[in-house]
């Protein structure tokens, strides 16, 4: 199935020791021309691109608080070294959280700090040559940004914030990533990160309306630029197309259609992810937020709700309203922007949704954590409410809930292994070790508990289950949407009666 | 006036200018330099009392770093509290008895604590120095500079340890000497070899703290991570360079 060894599970986790190396390769496909014009970035490798460089280093420097402090802080105390979900799944010492962020540090150092300039043998500063940025390149794409590290980071020293920098930095002297630059055009342009046009969208969500209805005998609606609506819904454009995803979406318009709420998508803006965020660039991720702004201004909406995927959440929810607010025009008795999942859960609370929780009695459910919600966004109004609030949705939904070992979920969650613009196929390999620690994690809860499937809000995240479970030795079909659940279990007001479901199911 | 007793007090003043003008320049960087989106690693508090809370469980526990790793934490704390205690125990040697914390410092607590932590700061040093050797990860990260660190704190420790529990030096000469420092009046230093490593090694402290890995006690406080409320959609953020992008904006 790989051309690389699929890492074994361990049965306790015992911490790898060192290999130096195996990890060590090109990196995914270099960014072309047409891409890297797009976000403003020099085609290829400039000239002088080592005085670039530490020209934009001391730029982000002074536009980063995190980063300066984070490259001056780190006491090389080791707390890090095996928190990271690529290290315990490849052993390559370069992907340990503090040895990550000495691809960088050692630059600055050299000729940023007295010490490396004058004694930099003494502190491990080293020049900053074609060998160092091959070892970034590769290095900084294998980080999945997902702040694991800094959870246990005695002074919170973020990897993700220098992975970001490192990658902006590459982008300005001309050495892109592809996977990332050429999405980030295309939700830029066309509005979405498939690159799927007005007309394509307009079709797709007619198709789902037909089959929706064929299938429960209910005239739910997935309506498009629809002026006036209160609700614009910005989701993840694999929600469109992608299994999982989909099944979400088709929760998330059975709630809207139960709540009697008036909602839309937008064409023009028809992406929740934002892959700016990926490369560290301020610029691009509001360009891309602008686009929300001017989408709920042209639809004249009320509120802007959130469907379900991970850094798109963190965008929006600690981003959005610098990026892109103030959002004065919108209706103040809501939070802007919300997630589905608060959607459905304030529903829920207020009595008036109604499930059938034995709809999804052939599954046992574990959650999966999503990084990027869980250590980078809240939901609700209290401190946890992004651990509780999916839950209480799946424990409304479902019967037979079990979590993963509590080392592995919450704000310790593992990475799926392809957040951060990882998930590409030329990375295969850094993803498929690098889900290992969560394979452990989930294949603990198959065994011992019959878990049968697990569900995430995140569209990297089940896109990336799809693809590594098999690897591990689980079906392609075991990760779930958590709306999808609720798209199960919901009760339609004005569903016709359907007299076969209470009596063979007992 | 011997001139031991002017090449060290010399040492102490540029150590002690270095120091001062090295922290203030890091610290001035730090504060002035802005931190453009809320990054808290959640679940972060949502109120600025619930910050300094946070914060306070980092500094004075090191909260994160006892979830992450129980050896580094009970080496790191010890040897942190023993240099806490150690402080306490000192500031006796440059005060005099009409000040208003001498009661308090000349405690007999106070001055049994700071006498008995240095076993506890010889021990989570020697801890930490052993983690560096033989955990393979922690050997792979460390640069001679993070080696030489620990040996310069051990030094210093020792030379002290040795102080108190072996050689005295001629305390009440000392004390004067120090005294005189603080009013630019250079006296005579006790020419005591473990008093004299002691000093040294300290001033070498002094002088390459605000230049290495020692800024980690300043960099905590500003750490956007630990140090930001979690309201983002309740508080519009913006940084100074973000708002003047934003001049610009068509909408």
């Amino acid at each position: 199935m790989a051309d690389f060894e699929v890492p074994e599970l361990r049965k306790t986790p015992v911490i790898p020791k060192l290999e130096e190396g195996t990890m060590k390769g090109d990196g995914p496909f270099v960014s072309r021309a047409p891409f890297q014009e797009a976000l403003g970035y020099p085609d290829e490798l400039v000239d002088n691109w080592e005085e670039k460089a530490l020209e934009k280093l001391d730029d982000l420097r002074g536009r980063y608080r995190s980063l300066q402090v984070y490259l001056d802080s780190c006491v090389k105390c080791g707390a890090c070294t095996d928190k990271c979900h690529y290290y315990i799944g490849t052993h390559d010492p370069k992907n340990m959280p503090v040895a990550r962020q000495d691809l960088l540090r050692k630059v600055y150092r050299r000729y940023k700090t007295f010490a490396g300039k004058y004694f930099p043998k003494l502190v491990g500063a080293v020049d900053l040559t074609k060998e160092v940025l091959d070892d970034w390149y590769n290095y900084y794409h294998q980080c999945s940004q997902c702040r694991r590290c800094s959870v246990y980071c005695p002074y919170g020293i973020d990897t993700a914030e220098i992975s970001m920098a490192a990658r902006e930095i590459m982008d300005s002297i001309g050495v892109g990533q592809k996977y990332c630059n050429e999405i980030i055009m295309k939700a830029g342009t066309i509005g979405n990160n498939l690159g799927l046009p007005e007309p394509a969208l307009a079709d797709t969500l007619e198709g789902l309306e037909e089959e929706v209805e064929e299938d429960i005998e209910v005239p739910v609606k997935f309506p498009l630029d629809q002026k006036g609506a209160d609700i614009l819904l910005v989701t993840p454009s694999a929600d469109f197309f992608a299994e999982p995803h989909v099944d979400g979406l088709i929760g998330y318009a059975k709630v809207f259609h139960e709540a009697g709420v008036s909602w839309t998508l937008s064409s023009y803006a028809s992406e929740a992810a934002n892959f700016g965020m990926f490369i560290g660039s301020y610029e691009n991720m509001q360009r891309l937020a602008l686009r929300i702004r001017k989408a709920a201004k042209d639809l004249g909406v009320k509120r802007i709700v959130f469907g379900e995927c991970g850094h798109a959440w963190r965008v929006a929810y600690s981003f959005l309203n610098t990026l892109a607010g103030p959002w004065d025009f919108l209706d103040p008795n809501y939070p802007v922007p919300q997630h589905i999942c608060e959607f459905t859960y304030d529903l829920m609370q207020e009595g008036k949704l109604k499930f059938d929780p034995s709809e999804n009695d052939h599954m046992t459910l574990t959650f999966h954590d999503s990084c990027n919600v869980a250590r980078a966004s809240r939901m609700g109004d209290k401190p946890g409410g992004q651990f509780e609030i999916p839950r209480a949705i799946i424990k409304a939904a479902c019967n037979n809930y079990v979590d993963m070992p509590a080392d592995t979920i919450k704000e310790g969650t593992f990475c799926c292994g392809g957040g951060g613009g990882i998930l590409t196929d030329d990375l295969m390999e850094v993803r498929v070790k690098g889900a290992q620690p969560r394979m452990e994690a989930y294949t603990q809860v198959v065994k011992e508990n019959g878990v049968t499937n697990i569900a995430a809000i995140c569209a990297i995240c089940k896109s990336q289950f799809t693809k590594v479970l098999p690897y591990y030795g689980h079906g392609m079909t075991d990760i779930v949407s958590v709306h999808q659940l609720v798209s199960e279990a919901i009760i339609l007001s004005d569903a016709p009666k359907d007299d076969d479901d209470d009596n063979d199911e007992d | 006036m011997s001139a031991l007793s002017i090449t060290y007090a010399v040492m102490f003043y540029v150590a002690g200018a270095i120091l001062i003008a090295g922290l203030f320049v890091k610290i001035k960087q730090y504060a002035q330099t802005p931190a453009p989106l809320k990054i808290p690693t959640t679940p972060a508090p949502v109120t600025q009392t619930g910050v300094v809370l946070r914060m306070a469980r980092e500094v004075v526990l090191f909260a994160s770093l006892f979830k992450s790793n129980k050896w580094i934490w009970v080496f790191g704390w010890m040897f942190h509290l023993a240099l806490l205690l150690a402080f306490f125990r000192h500031l006796r040697y440059g005060m005099s008895p009409d000040n208003i914390l001498w009661p308090l410092v000349s405690l007999d607590l106070v001055q049994a604590a700071g006498k008995y932590g240095a076993y506890a700061m010889l021990i989570g040093l020697g801890g930490l120095f052993l983690r560096r050797i033989v955990v393979d990860r922690v050997r792979y990260i460390s640069a001679p500079s993070d080696y030489l660190m620990l040996l310069l704190l051990l030094g210093i420790a020792g030379s002290g340890t040795m102080m108190t529990f072996v050689a005295h030096t001629d305390i009440v000469q000392l004390k004067a000497y120090m005294q005189g420092l603080l009013v630019l009046d250079i006296r005579e230093l006790p020419a005591d070899p473990f008093l004299l490593i002691h000093l040294a090694l300290v001033a070498l402290l002094m002088l390459i703290f605000p230049i290495s890995k020692l800024l980690h006690a300043p960099g905590v406080f500003f750490s956007p991570t630990r140090n930001q409320v979690d309201n983002p959609r309740e508080k519009r953020h913006l940084a100074p360079w973000a708002a003047a992008m934003e001049a610009d904006r068509q909408d």
